[in-house]
């Protein structure tokens, strides 16, 4: 195998992860920094130039993952913010809100693209298509942000811990924002990625995030068959190496070079901010979106 | 480098792109593995195992010198011993057993009674974890994960007895390795289909505090992508990187 000095496994076409996270100190793991490092040094080992990450209030540690309280939500997104600065090469930050609070939600999103977030995470705390939601669709609308919504790939009960939503809640959600961009959160994430496909194929502004951790043969296939490669978007989540072989998989799929390249970056830097993302080429690429004004780290 | 953890046929719960045998010896091909050890998968949810594992020997014969068969034994089946006879006479380079799929609790004699009919004749018994993430399962796909205890009872069940347990995470590795003693977990081994890599860096882990002789390269094709166990050992950090893997028993 090559040493990690070596061309980057991914080779060195710009590659952006719109699906990422880190770990700060009040996430209550120990190794938070060694996870951190880890997702850097891998990074750089399959050739990612953008991070885009988020974090998920106190990840569970004072308050629930996917309910988080809303000082946890400042706090995280201070850390995630921190982090940016801290590697302003490659990390970009969402902002997560917990919808529950409204005035939270809109203020938290005004104050962290001041400081620089590119795109707004949602989670579970309230599903898709319910009416709070509308707000902050309309602010990621207005700002030109794109929207990471949490999905379970086919919700067919209740799940503890997470109000979860699936491609037809998000649908509908995305339906009444067409001016907004939306990315349906992996795939290969758990639950049946076959619906999801079927709910939002005929929905333009919703774009298929491809990671996760399943890595199921056939799921690639029928996404792009679905939805076509420029409203797929590549990412990791928390299992790199999945990403990875979904990258290679793609052209074993049959996917064409130029193709690959939308999946690869070009799709995200038609969705982000325009020049929002580090390393990222910006000519010849269209925004979807009117830009957005935010801070661009140095 | 031999793919321990390979499938043919149909998947009862969703489609699968080609789960043909000559289709996986191009995909050996492409991915530079020598050969792969493979089962039958419609097998694991039939009741009568007879009519999979006459088959999987067919589709297998054109491909015997890279394709390997590893047919299922069910013990609560009448005559399974000398079923057992017959497919290693045929060749079987393993033995696939789905206690869960038949319904076998952790501590079921029919399974000792197989776990040493496969250590006297020297096969290797291969388990599976599970076929799906429990999240996308069919509400007709009921059966449970193996559990940490099916696993422990099987190595204990025969000194003789070499247990290769496929798509397993890190929880259920550590509880069954560390459950149980040196010798009986010398003879335990884990294929790396469904073990994490980065940044929570579980195969990492592993292949240190356990130690690389215990695994195992697996892929679960066609369920899953070949890629994906390559991706995780080339995302391995560099000291890490140099361990090699067991070779199949």
């Amino acid at each position: 195998m090559a040493d990690d000095a070596s061309e980057p496994l991914a080779g060195r076409t710009p590659l952006v992860d719109v699906h990422a996270h880190f770990y700060h100190a009040a996430s209550g793991r120990g190794d938070y920094q060694r996870v951190n490092a880890s997702r850097l040094r891998a990074g750089e080992r399959i050739g990612i130039r953008a991070h885009i990450a988020s974090i998920l209030g106190s990840w569970g540690h004072k308050s629930p993952t996917y309910f988080p309280s809303f000082s946890n939500v400042t706090s995280g997104n201070d850390a995630m913010l921190a982090l940016q600065d801290a590697h302003p090469d490659r990390i970009r930050c969402y902002v997560t809100v917990n919808p529950n609070d409204t005035s939270h939600a809109r203020e938290e999103i005004e104050r962290c693209v001041g400081r620089g977030a590119v795109g707004i995470k949602l989670a579970a705390s309230r599903r898709a298509d319910d009416a709070l939601l509308d707000p902050i669709a309309e602010q990621a609308a207005m700002r030109g942000l794109p929207v990471l919504h949490h999905i379970w790939q086919h919700r067919t009960r209740e799940w503890p811990g997470q109000e979860i939503s699936d491609g037809v809640d998000l649908g509908r959600l995305a339906v009444r924002h067409p001016h907004a961009s939306f990315i349906l959160a992996h795939i290969g994430g758990g639950g049946d990625w076959a619906h999801s496909c079927a709910a939002v194929a005929d929905i333009s502004n919703i774009f298929l995030d491809l990671s996760g951790s399943g890595v199921d043969r056939g799921m690639l296939d029928l996404a792009y068959a679905s939805v076509g490669a420029s409203r797929l978007l590549w990412g990791c989540d928390i299992t790199m190496e999945t990403g990875l072989a979904k990258l290679r998989a793609l052209e074993a799929v049959g996917l064409s070079d130029d193709e690959l390249e939308e999946v690869r970056w070009r799709n995200a830097a038609r969705i982000f901010p325009h020049n929002a993302l580090p390393g990222i080429p910006t000519s010849g690429v269209a925004a979807r979106r009117t830009d957005a004004h935010v801070r661009v780290p140095q | 480098m031999i793919d321990v953890n390979c499938f043919i046929g149909a998947f009862p719960f969703r489609e699968l792109p080609h789960p043909d045998a000559d289709v996986l010896v191009r995909v050996l091909e492409r991915e530079g593995i020598a050969g792969a050890w493979v089962a039958h998968l419609p097998t694991a949810f039939h009741r009568d195992v007879t009519a999979g594992n006459l088959a999987l020997f067919a589709a297998l014969e054109p491909h015997r010198a890279r394709l390997h068969p590893v047919p299922a034994i069910r013990p609560d089946w009448p005559h399974w011993e000398s079923a057992l006879v017959a497919v290693h006479a045929l060749g079987a380079r393993a033995i696939r057993a789905y206690p869960q799929q038949w319904g076998m609790g952790a501590h079921d004699s029919r399974l000792s009674h197989l776990a040493s009919a496969c250590g006297e004749i020297g096969l290797p018994l291969v388990l599976t974890t599970r076929f799906e993430d429990v999240r996308q399962r069919s509400a007709l796909d009921v059966a449970a994960d193996l559990s940490g205890a099916h696993i422990r009872a099987i190595v204990r069940a025969d000194p003789r007895v070499n247990v290769v347990v496929t798509c397993a995470g890190r929880a259920l590795i550590e509880e069954s390795h560390w459950g149980l003693t040196p010798e009986e977990r010398a003879r335990l081994t884990w294929d790396i289909s469904w073990i994490w890599g980065p940044p929570e860096d579980d195969l990492a882990h592993l292949l240190h505090t356990i130690g690389a002789e215990h695994f195992l390269f697996g892929s679960a094709w066609p369920l899953r992508l070949m890629q994906s166990p390559f991706a995780n050992l080339e995302l391995l950090p560099p000291e890490t990187r140099q361990l090699n893997l067991a070779e199949a028993p």
